[in-house]
């Protein structure tokens, strides 16, 4: 009896444990599936490197590139936001702040990355965008430097909670021996502290990306949806998501255009399974070149 | 204990010191002020009414030691009962633990290192530390060396070069490692991780070298190569080592302080402390009957 629910309990856990990847084949096997008619329509170089997206003109057009370049912008943009505040936060937490500010800003912090994305959106539509039109003097408010702002602050709990982990591996004992030959707190930062946990913040920095590259309620609310290939960051633009999102619902099932969403899916899918996997190995090797992992 | 005594002079003649020099009544391990005969040389470091805190936690009470140039002390006594935090204070290494509280004088050279008039990163290059455990940083065997010098502004390359041969040559690793020298330092075995951290305090020209049980991790091979060292550097260097090992204070040390719960209980000539403990709880914790 026990022996027989003990067999039950292993295989039910073997069960639950696998079906992340089962989940994960379905998804790619669908998205493979849905996504490679379009091929029969356009060539594979003519629809990322094409310059325009007009699925519905007659006859339709299926270049993506001002998708890509949108979404591209959007996140360089949301980099230069949440890396600095990040790691910015990361290293107060870990250097400076004391635990009873740890103990408060870390729960913030988590918070932070706890709310919905459709409230970013909101904020974004509601009081960004109208701040910055008026502010820059533009003739429209959603841009590209709008969503690059609000997935930056989306992106910024992600980079410092990460770096935050990243830092406190370092262990204590490099710190110890930094102080111990007469450095200064600043310099065992530099030094030995950054040193040792980069490969730790890069991972930090690249799940950050992935955070904004496929970020779509928020990039749907306040990119501005304008298919072009943006000229400076005021323009507004569609990210890939925001096109994905907005054009499914009026693409018939079976349609070229519907093909077209999947493979820009496809497109998406494999950019952030290369940021996660370069964030893996990473973190992988930098936990090995501090001798943590056996 | 007249035979203890006569043993003592001759040894004390044979270092080359006569009796007469000897600070305090001879056979007796501490003089009436309560500080450490030093074999008649000035102390290098004096710590005078020393009790330390961690938070409201007492961890020392009133420790009045000595320690003598050139010589080597280790600090024995069971886990907890302090030894670890003494020598952490006598290059302020206490201050990383927050909430920690120092009260009383640490001298060093006479000079108080405890007051904030004493930049405690100066002090550290005079005292250096090598701790429990090698700690190496993830950079190349050279880089490791070289740390301590940049961070203290040498910038001339040539110079930087000569110092880590010559620390490396000091720490009995040249031989071992001169084509390894751009390798990781993590690559290296216990045993050379820990010389390399020595080679590494060295560079920076300590006076002081400070072991926090340097062998606990390393297997018996390694500890002797460490201990020979240690004996071979204290022509140079004024060394105290923590360790909880009893034949090694034997073997490398000069004098032996005994710590239990916060007090320094003993302090002597190490075959004094060895040969015949005046305090009860010496010797029952060199007996082996606890700790």
């Amino acid at each position: 009896m026990n022996r027989r629910k003990e067999k039950l309990i292993k295989w039910l856990f073997t069960v639950t444990a696998f079906a992340s990847l089962a989940f994960l084949v379905g998804i790619v096997l669908v998205l493979f599936k849905e996504a490679l008619p379009i091929f029969k329509t356009v060539s594979p170089k003519a629809f990322l490197l094409g310059q325009s997206w007009y699925p519905t003109a007659e006859p339709p057009e299926f270049g993506i590139l001002p998708l890509i370049a949108a979404s591209l912008w959007v996140t360089a943009g949301a980099l230069v936001i949440c890396v600095p505040l990040g790691v910015g936060s990361a290293l107060y937490l870990h250097e400076l702040a004391g635990d009873k500010q740890r103990a408060v800003l870390k729960p913030v912090i988590e918070i932070l990355a706890s709310v919905p994305s459709i409230i970013y959106g909101f904020f974004g539509m509601v009081v960004m965008a109208p701040f910055l039109q008026e502010a820059l003097d533009l003739p429209i408010g959603l841009t590209a430097f709008t969503t690059s702002v609000i997935l930056g602050v989306m992106a910024t709990p992600t980079v410092a909670s990460i770096a935050e982990d990243a830092l406190s591996y370092v262990p204590r004992s490099f710190r110890e021996a930094s102080f111990a030959v007469g450095a200064d707190r600043w310099q065992t930062l530099t030094k030995v502290i950054i040193p040792a946990a980069g490969s730790g913040i890069s991972t930090a920095v690249i799940l950050g990306m992935s955070r904004a590259i496929g970020e779509t309620m928020t990039v749907l609310m306040v990119a501005g949806g304008s298919a072009i290939i943006p000229e400076s960051m005021f323009d507004p633009v569609r990210p890939m998501t925001a096109a994905i999102a907005a054009e499914m619902g009026e693409a018939p099932v079976g349609s070229d255009h519907y093909h077209a969403l999947f493979a820009i899916a496809l497109i998406l899918f494999l950019i952030t399974f290369v940021f996660n996997v370069a964030a893996e190995l990473i973190s992988r090797r930098y936990r090995l070149k501090l001798g943590l992992s056996r | 204990m007249h035979d203890l005594n006569v043993d003592y002079e001759r040894q004390m003649n044979a270092e080359g010191f006569h009796p007469s020099l000897v600070k305090g009544p001879v056979g007796i391990n501490t003089n009436s002020l309560g500080e450490s005969d030093t074999f008649g040389l000035e102390p290098k470091i004096t710590a005078r009414g020393v009790n330390f805190y961690y938070g409201s936690k007492r961890a020392l009470n009133n420790i009045n030691i000595s320690f003598a140039q050139r010589r080597v002390t280790a600090i024995i006594g069971p886990s907890g009962c302090g030894k670890s935090t003494f020598i952490r204070l006598l290059n302020r290494m206490h201050e990383l633990v927050p909430g920690a509280r120092l009260e009383g004088e640490i001298l060093l050279d006479g000079l108080d290192i405890v007051s904030p008039a004493c930049d405690a990163a100066e002090l550290r290059k005079r005292v250096g530390m090598v701790f429990q455990k090698p700690n190496p940083f993830p950079k190349t065997v050279f880089e490791n060396i070289a740390y301590g010098l940049e961070v203290n502004g040498e910038t001339d390359k040539r110079v930087i070069e000569e110092k880590v041969v010559d620390s490396l040559k000091k720490a009995a690793l040249w031989g071992e490692i001169k084509d390894r020298l751009r390798d990781s330092a993590l690559g290296l075995s216990g045993g050379q991780q820990q010389r390399l951290c020595i080679a590494r305090c060295l560079a920076v020209s300590p006076e002081v070298l400070l072991f926090d049980e340097p062998c606990a991790s390393l297997d018996p091979i390694s500890t002797g190569k460490i201990e020979e060292l240690i004996l071979e550097l204290k022509k140079d260097y004024t060394i105290i080592i923590v360790t909880h090992n009893m034949q090694q204070a034997a073997r490398v040390s000069d004098r032996t302080a005994f710590f239990l719960m916060g007090d320094l209980i003993e302090e002597g000539r190490t075959d004094n402390i060895f040969k015949a403990p005046r305090d009860r709880r010496t010797e029952d914790y060199i007996t082996g009957r606890f700790g």
